[in-house]
């Protein structure tokens, strides 16, 4: 049996993972590739990486070696304020486990907008431990593929989102979060402005960053659809809202997604939809037969194509009903990790992992990460952190009786030493402001937690919803969405950065309103 | 025959499933539960530790609720499990003053309710609301008779703890530390 | 620093934040307890010491109003049960283990004993009242012959019925503050002294005022007694005694404690009887007020800051 350990890292607040863990590194926030470099340093020096494996997958380790070589612990330990044995012993642990070890990236990555140079950090130490591929590293996973249902082609796009930009992000393999919104705001020397947005089951004003620009980009349209199963501060900007039925009253496409057994799962209705509210497929259906696209949704209705669907993979929709979800053989006959010294190519341009890449420098970006500083908190103001409770899913479960019940509002996490500056106490409220003078709309709960470092302030995201229909949630917390202003973009694979925002305190109600 | 439960304190991330499935499966009224999460930390920055536990009437082998209700509408039922009989019961709320665990409630149509450990479900065979959603598999329920019961053998293997076992009311939920 | 909290939200009525499943109608209820379990107590006593005419108010006269605060304390335990419709199920149990129990059988002999005595000597308050019918005063010639038992379940269930409403509480290990076994007899003490105050208001005679004077002075002496003793027993008791105890020896109670109870419950009026002793005088009603005063502040304190002392969280 491999004995799992848990190593917590990159953590700024002291999370329920930490909690758990063997050990915890509380890093400086901001400074983790100064980290992950000089675990590379120690890795490589020392000797304790999976010399077999680099030399056969890897491309580009010498020049790594030469580029981390300066990045002791000791250089790191100025930055982080990780003690160098400590980066050490936890390198040596790592290096014990390997290859049954995992640097994980995290959920939820993009923080100073160099975390494409983080998360390849992340990957090359992955590499040097040899764990990608191995047993008690990551495993290959596999999917079932489900087949699409027979449509004409469809036609291709003249526009997307990258004519916002021209010739930045060619290595984004998603539209940029917020690029959207550049893209729907007319500006001069930019041939390109979204005229109408289908919003579907995303809350814009609370997802995006930025919420003075989401607005900009939501006042230049000509059209808004938002489909949403309750009343959420984007419905109210909305020219046309559809009402969905929630997801037990419909069903969904089918899941599948890549596990160690390839696995598809049904999503069913448990009851009936209520008032007018209809399934997604179903407003997909009657919009294309009024647009006269009938060709396109030739079925008459969803089972039809889960049912087609399932039987070209062996299964059926009766059968999915009864066992909602069906595990398969792997095809490749239960090739999980890489056999010893097998052949392998990589979707890279050397076909190996480019711990050195290619094709960074080919865009004209560090080939390998470096550190860079990011700006810190003036004065009086605290980094604000943000992320989920364990009960609410993003800010769409604000208003649901039972959820709310559970945890009705977020609170700010603040530093005990810092409650002393301010004289701040549990269950006190509090406006927040942010380096560029946005207040929050709503007062939030102080909670004085030793789980926060004295430069940050911690909330859960989701909170602070300003739709009266909410008759639950309105007014209950505050938005960490309306005090992340300030986006760093990354460069690279245009992710969107909201980690670089500082607030501070109001204890009296502040003449300014928020942006909500 | 003797319920038993055991939680895992090293794998519950406080996500508070266990409180919904029991409001749901026991039709307990919104605002109100018979289970709960509590998170407590000790230390200051940045030497921390915290613990995390899914709580509920422990269903007691000495149960001073049972003692000191005037009606016998607390009671002990199968596998020394602590009910109480909504009919008998006169909402004097002595029991409530007497559970050191605060694990008990008014029902807000009067009567005493807590946790019963889901006697109907496992009856029938099936696990507590709470054990059966639990996203992190960190609670274990089953008989202490049984060697074979998921419970006993966890205990065999883990260090575990009781919540006051000063206040001498032999709890049958244990926290796996 | 420790930090606990529910992490689930809840906020189960009178249990969260704090423990207040108890409110004013328990501390009511134990208050006119004690006060009648004093009447009874004392009317009993000096009827078989054969001073019911040196006596009249002790023996005669407060005795009447026993069953009217059994009432009012019935009613407001009635009012404090949230299952009313099945408040008979009390009657349907004897649990020896339970203190309500125990408590609901005590009032159930206590009652209709004071009653009777009520009715035999009502003409104390009526002096021309008439029981009309020729049956009742049958009954009432009946029960006269058996004054002297009933004098003694009297002073026996008096008894019982003032230690009970200490018991009450102080049976809940769970809650620190109450565990403790002087809790019985000090709120005994302080029932047979809200009882004898009450016996001097009414008291005509000057004779007998003083010397329930006497008697509340001597168990005003007792309670502060057992006071003190108490908390010593609390601070050389395990930890959760000790930060029980803390409600009052600094902690928020303490003022309310010390303040209601001990000046103005106990000491306030005791050096008032001293001086009317020393014939220094004061209107009695302010001393006998007092006295009741404290002898409620004290059930509600006890009541309320054992809810707030605890073994977890
Ligand atoms: S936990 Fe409380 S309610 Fe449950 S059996 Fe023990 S004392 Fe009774
Ligand atoms: S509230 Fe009900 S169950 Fe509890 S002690 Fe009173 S009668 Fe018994």
């Amino acid at each position: 049996m491999i004995r799992a350990q848990l190593l917590s890292l990159l953590i700024r607040v002291f999370s329920t993972a930490a909690g758990k863990s063997k050990y915890w590194l509380p890093i400086k926030p901001a400074t983790d590739i100064a980290l992950l470099l000089a675990w590379m340093n120690v890795l490589i020096t020392e000797g304790w990486y999976d010399k077999e494996y680099v030399e056969q997958y890897t491309y580009g380790f010498e020049q790594l070696k030469k580029h981390v070589k300066t990045f002791t612990p000791e250089w790191a330990y100025g930055i982080t304020t990780i003690k160098p044995d400590v980066i050490r012993k936890t390198a040596r642990e790592m290096f014990n486990a390997a290859p049954a070890v995992i640097v994980h990236p995290g959920r939820h990555v993009t923080w100073y907008g160099d975390d494409t140079q983080r998360l390849r950090s992340v990957a090359i130490l992955n590499a040097l431990l040899g764990s990608w591929g191995r047993r008690g590293g990551f495993y290959i996973g596999e999917d079932k593929g489900i087949p699409d249902f027979p449509h004409p082609e469809y036609p291709k796009p003249t526009r997307d989102w990258r004519d916002a930009f021209p010739g930045k992000y060619q290595l984004a393999d998603l539209a940029l979060a917020n690029g959207i919104c550049d893209a729907t705001i007319p500006a001069a020397g930019r041939d390109c402005s979204f005229k109408g947005w289908i919003v579907n089951g995303t809350n814009l004003i609370f997802t995006l960053p930025d919420m003075r620009n989401t607005l900009k980009a939501i006042e230049s349209l000509d059209l808004m659809v938002v489909i949403d199963t309750m009343p959420m501060e984007i419905t109210g900007y909305a020219d046309v809202v559809l009402p969905e039925c929630t997801y037990l009253e419909r069903y969904d496409m089918v899941r599948t997604s890549k596990h160690r057994e390839p696995t598809i799962a049904l999503r069913a209705p448990a009851v009936e939809p209520k008032y007018d509210s209809k399934p997604g497929w179903w407003m997909a259906k009657e919009l294309g037969h009024k647009l006269g696209l009938d060709e396109y949704f030739k079925y008459k209705d969803i089972k039809e194509v889960l049912d087609w669907q399932l039987k070209k993979v062996g299964s059926s929709l009766d059968e999915m009903k009864r066992i909602g979800v069906k595990k398969f053989d792997r095809e490749d006959g239960g090739h999980l990790y890489f056999d010893k010294g097998e052949d392998l190519e990589f979707f890279t341009n050397t076909g190996k992992i480019e711990l050195y890449s290619t094709a960074l420098e080919a865009e004209g970006f560090d080939p390998m990460p470096k550190y860079t500083a990011h700006p810190e908190p003036p004065e009086g103001y605290y980094r604000l952190n943000y992320g989920r409770a364990p009960m609410h899913t993003f800010s769409r479960t604000a208003n649901n009786p039972n959820l709310t019940d559970l945890m009705d509002e977020n609170v700010v996490w603040v530093n005990p030493k810092v409650a002393k500056v301010w004289d701040l106490k549990t269950g006190q409220e509090v406006w927040l402001e942010n380096q560029d003078g946005i207040v929050s709309t709503f007062p939030i709960k102080v909670r004085v937690t030793e789980r926060i470092r004295w430069d940050s302030v911690y909330m859960v995201h989701g909170f602070g919803h300003k739709n009266e229909k909410l008759s639950r949630a309105h007014g209950k917390g505050a938005s960490d969405s309306e005090l992340i202003t300030n986006v760093m973009v990354d460069p690279i694979m245009g992710g969107t950065g909201m980690r670089g925002n500082f607030v501070t305190f109001h204890v009296d109600k502040p003449e300014k309103g928020g942006l909500l | 025959m003797r319920y038993a439960m055991a939680v895992d304190t090293k794998k519950c991330v406080g996500c508070s499933d266990c409180v919904v499935a029991c409001q749901t499966e026991n039709d307990v009224s919104i605002g109100y539960c018979r289970d709960w999460v509590v998170e407590i930390n000790h230390g200051t920055y940045p030497q921390l530790e915290t613990e995390i536990r899914s709580e509920r009437c422990n269903h007691c082998d000495n149960s001073p609720c049972v003692r000191c209700c005037p009606t016998g509408a607390s009671h002990y039922s199968d596998g020394g499990t602590v009910l109480v009989t909504k009919n008998k019961c006169i909402g004097c709320s002595a029991c409530i003053e007497s559970c050191p665990y605060d694990a008990r409630y008014t029902h807000p149509d009067g009567y005493v309710d807590k946790c019963t450990f889901c006697l109907h479900r496992v009856k029938k065979g099936m696990q507590p609301a709470c054990v059966a959603v639990c996203p992190t598999k960190c609670m274990y329920f089953g008989d202490l008779d049984d060697p074979n019961s998921s419970v006993t053998k966890v205990l065999k293997i883990r260090n575990y703890k009781v919540l006051a076992p000063e206040a001498g009311t032999k709890p049958n939920i244990y926290f796996l530390i | 620093m420790k930090e606990e909290l529910i992490v689930s939200g809840r906020m189960n009525a009178k249990i969260d934040p704090v423990l207040h499943a108890w409110g004013w109608e328990i501390s009511v209820y134990l208050f006119l307890g004690g006060l009648a379990a004093g009447l009874l107590f004392f009317a009993g006593v000096y009827y078989l010491l054969g001073k019911a005419k040196k006596y009249p108010t002790a023996v005669r006269k407060a005795p009447v109003l026993v069953p009217i605060i059994l009432a009012l304390g019935l009613f407001a335990l009635f009012l404090d049960l949230h299952h009313k419709p099945y408040f008979w199920r009390l009657y349907t149990t004897v649990k020896l283990q339970s203190p309500m129990s125990w408590g609901a059988w005590t009032l159930m002999v206590v009652t209709p004993i004071s009653m009777i005595w009520a009715a035999i000597n009502i003409r104390e308050w009526l002096p021309n009242w008439d029981w009309k019918f020729q049956w009742a005063k049958d009954i009432e010639k009946f029960f006269v012959g058996y004054k002297k038992h009933m004098a003694w379940l009297m002073v026996i269930f008096g008894v019982i019925l003032g230690i009970y409403t200490g018991i009450l509480l102080s049976a809940f290990n769970a809650r620190p503050l109450w565990n403790t076994s002087i809790l019985g007899p000090l709120f005994l003490t302080s029932g047979l002294s809200a009882g004898s105050a009450l016996i001097m208001l009414i008291s005509k005679s000057k004779k007998e005022r003083k010397v329930f004077a006497q008697i509340d002075l001597i168990l005003i002496g007792i309670e502060l007694f057992f006071i003190v003793h108490m908390f010593m027993g609390f601070m050389a008791s395990t930890q959760v005694q000790q930060e029980a105890a803390q409600l009052f020896l600094g902690g928020h109670l303490t003022a309310q404690f010390w303040i209601f109870v001990v000046v103005l419950g106990l000491l306030v009026p005791a050096a008032l009887e001293i001086m009317e002793l020393r014939k220094i005088h004061i209107p009695v009603l302010v001393p006998v007020a007092l006295i009741l005063f404290g002898s409620f502040m004290l059930r509600w304190l006890i009541t309320y800051g054992g809810q707030l002392s605890r073994y977890l969280y």
